[in-house]
């Protein structure tokens, strides 16, 4: 470490500082400001040239000065400690302490910046994680190692779906097995307080490592925090064998903070303002999860993404959508019906479920189950929409059953309770009460054989 | 392989990092030249040259390197090996291969290291061409011999082609590794070359051939909506634009599973680890339908996914590309999927951005255009040095933001292409899958391939095509009536119109990727399945004149059965199809002829 502080600070701005005649100092590498109050500040260089170092500051500029300013660097890249006993513990989003007990001591340092995951050493991922959730168990699977996020917005309740997996994660026939890395930007006072007491109340508590950078607390840092919480969730992942459940939120303060920080930089704007390395930058932290071959353990992630102004196409959800293995969307229609979780099938998705379910996982029925009730749940949107324009009397009978069931799997597939934990097979039970509305011929996506095992009629 | 008269490598110093833009000091620094950057000896590409400065774009990650560290030139530009040893195997985005990675650094990939792409123990069995003996005249990129690199693919062990003279020299059949020398060629240039089982070329040259072939024919994929109604032929250029989740990695897996071509690359371009993972792991337990061997044996990988280094995604395709018109100069029908051309785009926009390059839209540079034309150029059917032909048909897969067709990337590709596959979010969400929108895509390959599937499928193909979109285009038109006024304002034929593109679109445009019968159909299959649905819905109209009501006909019990038959019966099975369209056919005369005994008893 060197013990040389530079006092030649020549500019401070949206989180940015130069400094001047400092030499050879490391892209990347961390660095120690001491403002005029003797207060230490910590940053990272992102631009070194010969004769002037560009360092970003976690607590950002506001209230320094450059005559008193002086700055340390590390020589040594921004680095988390590690050890077990970061379970139970909270930090901010460098990883120090938040919970008013000493820093984790620990001779295992690694960089938050963290590496590419060479995509031989992968391994896909396949085993099928029941929340016990019927929209995502049913029709979105999780798996373990998929990075599957909550597309959300104001005002719904995505942080209480959030705590809900959390709490009934399991593998089938398996009890919970999940440590938690929650991993929390910009959210208010409220919102961190609720999950701690979702985790001390379900008893997790001393399996859980939390992140925690509230509303008031500087943005610079949320550009820290999710690399800080992903170095945690691989050690305990791929060191210690854990299987980790990574909960972030919300994405969008964190892609808020880069994008002000770009800005101060002069990058050039793509869109919305956003740098154009917004999609990589992202994919820099999603793709941390996932399996490795002859790894034991495995990282799950369910990022928070709030949808500015309900967007699906704004750039946030749309990069994150293209990144992530789908998407759970919630729906601001189905919330003002009273339905909980209001998930909208429609535009949902989970890319990994094919490979962790049927035959040998759920039920062999399950792949064309959720096949058909998205056919039907489809063909009973547009007929709404039809009913809505022409009016219900007017519709076939045909065309009513569609309505009829419409409104059954709203309410009865979409909508559970809060501490309805169903499982696979309650939930594929469900769907086919549901389907039994329709004559068998209709419903051509499920096999013949399906049909004769669980439709309900009475031929 | 050329034997370089070793040039000594000139020094130089880093005189500052931005991300993955690094500005060095090295006078006598050629643009395009790889250099060796810092201590860590990372992998770099000078872009741009300014003054006694050069401008270098980085390969890996920048993270702790610092102004005044050395960089190395390499002498030469960013090149790929070429040889046996290619197939099966996965690279990343300048050819590093990800097996020998794995083994030797582990599971993340780090910095600094660059094994050979091919691997240096193997053994290969050569066999010299019998034809050729000391003191005959070698034209450039001539065979001088075989290996058998898989089961199904002979390697053809080329001269590279930019290099001509008298052959010396040609070693016997036997097992040789890729650094024996193989044989030794006077150039033309006076200067000795020796010859090994591979070359290397550089990445953004494209390979020269004879010229190019006009002759065209289908490249069959085995999905519906793709070969039947929006072909691609060898060697044609295709793109796959369509919002997240509507489907472009499947429907490019499905390509690299089914089509048929000899070789297919796979380049993963800023997409997700697990896709090839996917790839990885499936293909080598599937066969190819047409060989019967293991998909992976003609099968390979270029990976440099969301989270690798930038700058790495825009050399991948290039790298690609190389290694297909590699095998098309050995006479191969090579497909390649570019999944996603939109991030190699975006990293063009980034580098550009970085050295702060004036943006013309969405912060792409001005040179988008032409640099993506001159990609999708690389793409051709040609005869090649030998006299054969071969081609490499390039499928890009387009990430629109928003899923916004009139953004940069999707707009100018549009211009490029011949085939537009567009997926549609609508039909991805209501699980109409392969989502591609019968309305906005369009190939300009169906009078071309229409010869084919006349002589080898049914002279009938052309007619029901049209048949089929001339009543998808009548149910968009009642839909909006109906949407309008309500259903009970269509006659009966119109109802049965909108039950004839019902069945068009579940009985043949929709196409289960999972289904393990549906996943794959073969031309005669696909003609089948249409013949059916047509062949109910022409009787079935046939019947409504006479005054059956719809209700009736939609009861019929093989309707359900029709649907299903895609996935009942597999390409082997056409004669069952057959049989049930002859039932079909049956069935609807007999309730014709019941229909008016009736008739006629009312009356
Ligand atoms: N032909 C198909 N058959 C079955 N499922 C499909 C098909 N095409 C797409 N899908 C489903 O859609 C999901 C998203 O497809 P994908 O190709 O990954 O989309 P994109 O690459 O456009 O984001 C897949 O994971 C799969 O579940
Ligand atoms: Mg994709």
């Amino acid at each position: 470490m060197s013990a040389k502080e530079y006092r030649t600070a020549s500019a401070a701005r949206g989180g940015l500082l130069t400094v001047i005649d400092a030499p050879r100092v490391a892209f990347g590498d961390r660095v120690a400001i001491r403002d005029h109050h003797g207060a230490l500040r910590n940053g990272q260089v992102i631009r070194s040239a010969e004769k002037e170092v560009l360092i970003q500051i976690f607590e950002g500029t506001d209230d320094l000065d450059l005559e008193s300013t002086w700055v340390r660097f590390l020589d040594q890249p921004l680095e988390v400690a590690l050890s077990p006993e970061l379970l139970g513990r909270i930090f901010n989003g460098i990883g120090e302490p938040k919970d008013g007990r000493p820093p984790i001591v620990s001779s295992l340092k690694r960089a938050i910046s963290g590496s590419a995951i060479n995509p031989a050493a992968r391994t896909y991922p396949r085993e099928f994680i029941q929340t016990g959730v019927s929209t995502i168990d049913g029709l979105n699977a999780l798996v373990r190692g998929q990075k599957l996020p909550i597309f959300s917005a104001s005002g719904l309740p995505h942080n209480r779906l959030a705590a809900q997996i959390v709490r009934q994660a399991k593998l089938v026939d398996e009890e919970s097995s999940f440590s938690v890395v929650f991993a929390a930007m910009g959210v208010s006072y409220a919102d961190a307080q609720f999950f701690k007491d979702v985790f001390s109340s379900s008893g997790v508590l001393g399996n859980v490592v939390m992140y925690i950078n509230q509303a008031d607390d500087p943005p610079v840092e949320r550009l820290a925090l999710p690399r800080a919480a992903l170095t945690a969730a691989e050690y305990l992942a791929f060191d210690l064998d854990r299987h980790v459940l990574v909960v972030m939120t919300d994405m969008t303060n964190y892609a808020e903070a880069l994008r002000e920080v770009a800005t101060a930089k002069g990058d050039v704007p793509s869109r919305k303002g956003y740098p154009g390395y917004l999609y990589s930058d992202l994919a820099e932290i999603y793709e941390r999860s996932g399996r490795i071959r002859d790894r034991h353990g495995s990282i799950t992630l369910v990022p928070v993404v709030s949808m500015p102004s309900d967007d699906i196409t704004h750039p946030i959800p749309d990069l994150t959508g293209y990144i992530t293995e789908g998407q759970i969307v919630l729906s601001r229609e189905l919330h003002n019906q009273g339905i909980y979780p209001p998930v909208h099938i429609s535009p949902s998705l989970s890319r990994l479920m094919k490979d962790g379910i049927g035959k040998d996982d759920t039920r062999e029925d399950h792949p064309r189950v959720a096949n058909q009730l998205y056919a039907m749940y489809a063909k009973a949107q547009e007929t709404r929409n039809l009913a809505s324009i022409i009016g219900a009397e007017e519709l076939s009978e045909q065309d009513r059953r569609y309505l009829e069931f419409a409104d059954q799997f709203d309410k009865q597939f979409v909508g559970q309770e809060e501490d309805e934990d169903r499982s696979i097979i309650e939930t594929l039970n469900l769907a086919w009460e549901l389907l039994s509305m329709f004559p068998k011929a209709e419903l051509t996506r499920v096999s013949e054989t399906d049909l004769a095992k669980y439709h309900r009629s009475g031929d | 392989m050329i034997q370089k008269s070793s040039e000594r490598n000139k020094q130089g110093v880093i005189r500052e990092i931005n991300g993955p833009i690094v500005t060095i000091r090295l006078p006598g620094v050629r643009n395009s030249e790889q250099v060796l950057i810092g201590d860590l000896r990372l992998v770099g590409e000078v872009i741009a040259l300014q003054g006694e400065e050069a401008i270098v774009q980085a390969y890996e990650s920048t993270d702790g390197v610092r102004p005044g560290e050395p960089v190395e030139t390499l002498g030469k530009p960013l090149s790929v090996e070429l040889g046996p040893g290619l197939l099966g195997g996965i690279f990343d985005g300048v050819q590093r291969p990800l097996e020998a990675l794995f083994e030797t650094s582990g599971d993340h990939i780090s910095r600094g290291v660059a094994p050979p792409a091919l691997d240096r123990e193997r053994a290969w069995r050569f066999v010299p061409d019998p034809e050729l003996a000391p003191g005959m005249r070698l034209e450039r990129g001539a065979r001088i011999g075989t290996v058998q690199e898989t089961k199904t693919i002979e390697h053809r062990i080329l001269t590279p082609p930019n290099l001509s003279g008298e052959l010396m020299e040609l070693a016997p059949e036997g097992d040789y590794k890729l650094d024996r020398c193989v044989g030794r060629l006077k150039g033309d240039d006076g200067v000795t070359h020796r010859l090994y089982l591979y070359h290397n070329w550089p990445v953004r040259l494209p390979r020269p051939y004879r010229q190019r072939d006009h002759s065209q024919k289908p490249l069959i994929t085995g999905q519906r909506i793709l070969d039947t109604f929006f072909p691609l032929v060898k060697g044609g250029k295709g793109a796959v634009p369509g919002p997240f989740g509507a489907g472009k990695t499947v429907v490019q897996q499905q390509i690299a599973r089914w089509s048929n071509a000899d070789i297919v690359i796979y380049v993963g371009c800023g997409e997700r680890g697990n896709e090839l993972v996917d790839v990885l792991e499936t293909f080598p337990t599937l066969q190819d339908p047409y060989t019967g061997r293991m998909l992976m044996e003609r099968t390979l990988l270029v990976a440099n996914t969301s989270n690798m280094p930038v700058v790495a995604r825009e050399a991948s395709i290039y790298v690609g590309l190389t290694m297909a018109e590699y095998y098309r100069d050995q006479g191969y029908d090579v497909v390649m999927l570019a999944d996603s051309t939109s991030r190699w785009a975006e990293a063009l926009r980034e580098v550009s951005g970085r050295l702060g390059q004036m943006p013309v839209e969405d912060g792409y540079p001005a040179y988008l255009a032409s640099r993506l034309a001159a990609m999708y150029e690389r793409a051709g059917r040609v005869v090649t040095f030998l006299g054969d032909k071969g081609s490499v048909t390039l499928i890009g897969a387009v990430s629109p933001p928003g899923g916004d067709f009139s953004e940069p990337v999707t707009a100018h590709t549009k211009e490029i292409i011949q085939t537009f596959w567009a997926l549609s979010k609508e039909l991805a969400d209501a699980r109409h899958y392969p989502s591609v929108d019968w309305v906005g895509s369009f190939s300009d390959h169906v009078n071309t391939v229409a010869r084919w599937w006349h002589d080898e499928v049914s002279p009938h193909w052309k007619r029901r095509r049209e048949q089929a979109l001339a009543l998808l285009a009548r149910d968009a038109e009642l839909s909006r009536i109906v949407n309008l006024v309500g259903p009970e304002a269509l006659s009966s034929a119109q109802r049965w119109e909108l039950e004839g593109a019902a069945l068009i679109k579940e009985g043949v445009l929709q196409q289960n990727a999972l289904d393990a019968v549906d996943t794959f159909a073969s031309p005669k299959k696909q003609f089948l399945l249409l013949e059916m649905m047509l062949t109910i819905y022409d009787k079935g109209a046939g019947l409504i004149s006479l005054g059956v009501p719809v209700q009736e006909l939609r009861g019929l019990e093989f309707m359900s059965r029709a649907r299903r038959a895609k996935q009942t019966y597999d390409s082997d099975q056409t004669e069952e199809l057959e049989a049930m369209i002859k039932e079909i056919s049956d069935e609807f005369a007999r309730i014709r002829v019941e229909y008016t005994k009736f008739q006629e008893h009312a009356h």
